[in-house]
């Protein structure tokens, strides 16, 4: 996967509690690979009916329209395993989702892709997602920087929020390691496994041939 | 592996020591899958990311698959009948047979919802642990077995390594007490539980349903419950088996038979939690108070009572929330202060991994049975699996549903997610045995009330939603 190391960027305030990945990639919006996946993301809240965009949408206006970060409410990315919401937002350009809390399938799918779950406080993703929204009225740029190497966001004020991030997970997005390699690795102790397993729940290990 | 550990241990404590193949330094555990489930809809790049690495499928008798996500369920339906799903469901064809692992395709005998189908056929057994590409895999908790979602790369994992790399999560157990009455389902404990407790009170937890309420539940019914698991936030849940639960999984196909089930058997009934067993978080829960319940919203904490009054926002102290319920109120085009009690509907729906399994139509047929589907209200009913739909038909379920003007139809996931074409009009309201009310989730523009299959039919034959206990009162 693609390393992540520091992303500065246009942040899109969304500030929604409960952002579900049928938001994020619906699935009566198509399901064929010649579908482009940032063209579909928030297919119902950025388009009407009739395909023309709704002008009001975050990611419909500028700057928003080239985020490269979403901040949003908590329990993003709740619903579904689909691993297409993951992989609708980094076609779009977003590379890392700051939100009070995510949920747990989703924050795997964006470990496994190289999509940074940040968490921060409720209060101070709120207070950022204000600024964020205010900014451009400001005549300033949306713009904040996420550092995974010092494991900050520096905000629009220059002030720095630390976040934590488990220290394989962050080793595994700094060097855009797959976690596969690890896995396969472990190939013989896989197989020690099964061999002792088999003689003690021996059902487990069907004979379909 | 066996435990040297003489302390007290949880259920799910005791399935994970023994699937552990190695404790890595970082807090992550190498776990061995038992089952794996391939489904059209999410397991095409985990083939193409086997083709990348150069792998094949290293455990082809523990790997099952099924067409069952963007399938028409159509009478006289073929792969080809959708055609927007003809693309993933070749391709799925393909996969199967390049790497050949065995589908249950259309015009098998086993094919149906990945989650109603593993139970039936035996696939899933108590103490074993199963994963799939889909959120809604803990519904084979109901067996006891430890199960959970993945995403796609995870799917690509277990196809390659038959192991996934986890992090133990944080366990909670919820005591259900109490009985539920007549006209109350599992569907309806787990929407007021929902409703009490919200959307994130599972996050990072696995979930252990334990008390009387739950004892007292057949194994569809606890299925019902641990498939809803995910809509409060967590990936897993799971029931201790018992006698309900042997007496399920005896005799299925791939249930171990003679001298083998007998050791299955004893090794089954020890996995329960012991006495005195350390959950990082308890809740009790009363059920002798549970009424049919409907969701209003947009999300499945969003659920009242049938004679309770939709919240004011205007009540709710947090910002965040007071927004999301307006929103909710504005999407469902309902009003607070009112109930539930007379809201028209345009679609009735009965299926899903969540609510599709027989006893699910039969509390429907003995609702619908002798009534009519109310004028301008399209009502579909639609077995888990074929399986599920042979033996409701053997019972005259299907006669029932067709005199009432119920479609009758394949088995499949239908129109609980919309992706096979079954959907829910732009604006139209619809009742659903299902799991999720999403804005848009079932089409765009769709309005979703989350309800158990009575009070479906119920509303399916008064053309708004209602109290199925007046319905059943006449029966």
């Amino acid at each position: 996967m693609e390393p992540f190391t520091v992303v500065t960027g246009v942040a899109a305030p969304m500030m929604i509690p409960n952002i579900n990945t049928d938001a994020i990639t619906p699935m009566a919006a198509g399901r064929s690979t010649s579908v482009d996946l940032g063209k579909m993301m928030f297919n119902n809240w950025r388009y009407n009916l009739d395909g023309s965009e709704i002008p009001e949408f975050i990611l419909n206006r500028p700057p928003f329209r080239q985020s490269q970060i979403l901040v949003a409410g908590a329990n993003f990315g709740c619903g579904s395993s689909r691993e297409r919401a993951v992989w609708a937002l980094l076609r779009f350009g977003i590379r890392c989702v700051i939100a009070p809390s995510f949920a747990d399938i989703f924050r795997e799918n964006a470990y496994q892709n190289g999509l940074l779950p940040v968490v921060i406080g409720a209060d101070d993703c709120a207070a950022l997602g204000t600024a964020l929204a205010h900014a451009p009225k400001d005549g300033c740029e949306p713009q904040i920087t996420v550092d995974l190497e010092r494991c900050v966001v520096r905000l629009l004020d220059g002030r720095e929020l630390s976040f934590d991030v488990p220290a394989e997970r962050r080793a595994a997005l700094l060097q855009g390691l797959d976690e596969i390699d690890v896995i396969l690795g472990m190939e013989s102790a896989i197989a020690n496994f099964q061999k002792m397993d088999r003689e003690q729940h021996p059902w487990i290990y069907l004979d379909r041939a | 592996m066996m435990s040297t550990n003489t302390a007290p241990q949880t259920l799910v404590d005791k399935i994970w020591n023994r699937h552990a193949i190695r404790e890595l330094s970082d807090g992550s555990t190498l776990i061995h899958i038992d089952r794996h489930f391939l489904h059209d809809g999410t397991s095409r790049q985990a083939f193409d990311g086997l083709r990348r690495i150069k792998r094949p499928v290293r455990d082809l008798n523990l790997t099952f698959a099924v067409v069952d996500h963007i399938l028409s369920t159509l009478p006289g339906r073929t792969g080809e009948s959708h055609p927007p799903g003809i693309e993933r469901i070749h391709a799925l064809r393909d996969n199967c047979r390049q790497f050949n692992v065995e589908l249950y395709d259309v015009d098998s005998a086993h094919q149906g919802i990945a989650h109603v189908i593993a139970p039936e056929l035996g696939i899933t057994l108590p103490g074993c642990t199963l994963v799939c590409g889909d959120s809604h895999t803990a519904t084979n908790g109901g067996l006891g077995a430890l199960a959970w979602g993945i995403g796609t790369t995870e799917v690509m994992h277990v196809i390659a390594a038959q192991a996934l790399l986890v992090r133990k999560q944080k366990q909670l157990r919820i005591t259900f007490s109490g009985h539920i009455g007549e006209g109350v389902s599992s569907k309806d404990m787990i929407l007021y539980f929902l409703s009490r407790h919200g959307v994130t009170a599972g996050t990072g937890c696995t979930v252990e349903y334990a008390g009387p309420a739950i004892r007292a539940l057949p194994i569809e019914a606890r299925m019902t419950i641990c498939n809803m698991s995910i809509e409060f936030g967590s990936r897993c849940g799971i029931v201790a088996p018992d006698d309900v639960t042997l007496q399920y999984v005896a005799n299925r196909p791939f249930a171990p038979k003679g001298v083998m089930w007998d050791r299955a058997a004893a090794d089954w009934r020890s996995l329960a939690s012991d006495d005195g067993a350390t959950f990082d978080r308890e809740i009790e829960f009363d059920c002798n108070q549970i009424g049919p319940q409907v969701t209003w919203g947009n999300s499945p904490q969003e659920a009242v009572a049938i004679d309770e009054a939709l919240p004011e926002p205007s009540s709710v102290a947090d910002h965040d929330r007071r927004q999301a319920l307006e929103r909710a109120y504005s999407y469902m085009n309902l009003t607070p202060g009112r109930t539930m009690e007379g809201v028209p509907i345009d679609i009735a729906f009965i299926g899903s991994c969540t609510n599709s399994r027989l006893s699910d139509l039969e509390a429907a047929a003995k609702v619908v049975k002798g009534r009519k589907v109310a004028k301008g209200v399209t009502a579909l009913a639609v077995p888990g699996s074929m399986a599920v739909k042979a033996a409701a038909e053997a019972k005259g379920l299907d006669k029932i549903f067709l005199e009432a003007g119920f479609e009758w139809r394949n088995a499949g996931c239908s129109m609980c997610v919309g992706s096979n074409g079954d959907l829910v009009p732009p604006g139209k309201r619809s009742i659903s045995t299902t799991n999720r009310n999403f804005e848009h989730r079932q089409g765009p523009h769709s309005r979703t009330h989350l309800a158990g299959p009575a009070m479906v039919a119920a509303a399916a034959v008064s053309g708004c939603i209602t109290d199925v206990r007046k319905l059943l009162s006449q029966n």
